[in-house]
């Protein structure tokens, strides 16, 4: 049983991620989750006040299914298939994020200083890297599961683009900005 | 009715895997992004590889869908701009709270209540991109 409670191995986790890509393409549909963000502002009514979001979302309403089994999938699997699972992160990256104060590094899941604790800086935080991920993805046309898998699958060179500017970000912000923001 | 349930059994498929292969771990991301780790770009290539595979059989055999439509597998667009400066964009997110779109949702499932905050933000970023999109480089 600990081959199911314990932290599923990298080339157990990707193939599944890469067959579930293929099964939604087999459907007639493809895999990508951030249009998602497109189709709850569209079902909220954006429409009323900007173009962008005039268009059929019901015709969504699959991938809108997908991401209520997402959150029932993280459900199952953190209440049912795990037992407090915490990732085995290598001793480099405990030691580093205990300097920059996330005692939580090797104890957690997610790291409790920055989503257990209610403050305002933390809220700020949360909030501004949600606006970067939804505006980035739409204006990328894609998040990871668009571009990183489905994108260079297909081998399109935009995707690869896509790839290198979510290393550009993502290295920027552990490198340059977590040291000034921790 | 049958399909629905497909949907969101891929979905229900999708968070456990997620879930318990540690990419939707902050920890998981911030390590990658330090190239402390194999974990996450084993996950990535490995998902690669088969991904890659697929995709060729499909076309070699002129895979029909399931409806005997053609399968989604457009071309995208040959520009740059967009692709790398939404990019950077998304990576900054990405890496600052950890979890790229599809595991926002897998934590909300966990009881991580908070992370609703940031897909609250991300609705917002999204909805401003709408409106700004005319006088954005693409």
């Amino acid at each position: 049983m600990e081959i199911i409670y314990g932290t599923w191995p990298w080339y157990v986790g990707g193939p599944l991620i890469a067959l579930i890509m293929l099964a939604l393409i087999w459907l007639g549909r493809s895999f990508g989750f951030s249009s998602n963000f497109r189709n709850i502002c569209a079902a909220l009514g954006a429409g009323k006040s900007c173009e962008f979001f005039r268009f059929d979302w019901k015709s969504q309403w699959w991938n809108l299914l997908f991401l209520v089994g997402s959150i029932i999938g993280g459900y199952v699997a953190s209440h049912y298939l795990s037992v407090d699972q915490i990732p085995p992160i290598s001793e480099t990256t405990i030691i580093e994020l205990q300097a920059l104060g996330f005692e939580s590094a090797g104890k957690a899941y997610s790291p409790v200083e920055l989503f257990d604790v209610y403050s305002v800086k933390n809220i700020v935080l949360l909030l501004v890297g949600g606006l970067f991920i939804g505006f980035g993805t739409r204006y990328a046309g894609g998040c990871t599961s668009g571009h990183a898998i489905s994108g260079l699958s297909n081998l399109q060179w935009p995707s690869l683009i896509a790839v290198i500017g979510f290393f550009i970000g993502g290295l920027i912000m552990v490198f340059v900005l977590f040291p000034l923001i921790f | 009715m049958m399909k629905r349930v497909i949907f969101i059994l891929l979905g229900v498929l999708f968070g456990i895997v997620m879930y318990k292969a540690e990419a939707a771990s902050w920890f998981r991301i911030y390590e990658m992004f330090k190239f402390q780790s194999f974990h996450m770009y084993g996950f990535i290539g490995s998902a690669l590889v088969v991904g890659v595979i697929g995709i060729q059989l499909f076309k070699r055999f002129g895979t029909k869908t399931i409806e005997g439509g053609d399968l989604e597998l457009k071309p995208k667009d040959k520009t740059v701009p967009r692709y790398l400066i939404g990019g950077i964009f998304f990576g900054l997110g990405w890496a600052l709270v950890g979890a790229c779109p599809g595991p926002l949702f897998v934590l909300l499932g966990t009881g991580l209540f908070s992370i609703g905050i940031v897909i609250i933000g991300a609705l917002i970023g999204t909805y401003i991109y709408g409106v700004v999109r005319s006088k954005l480089p693409h």
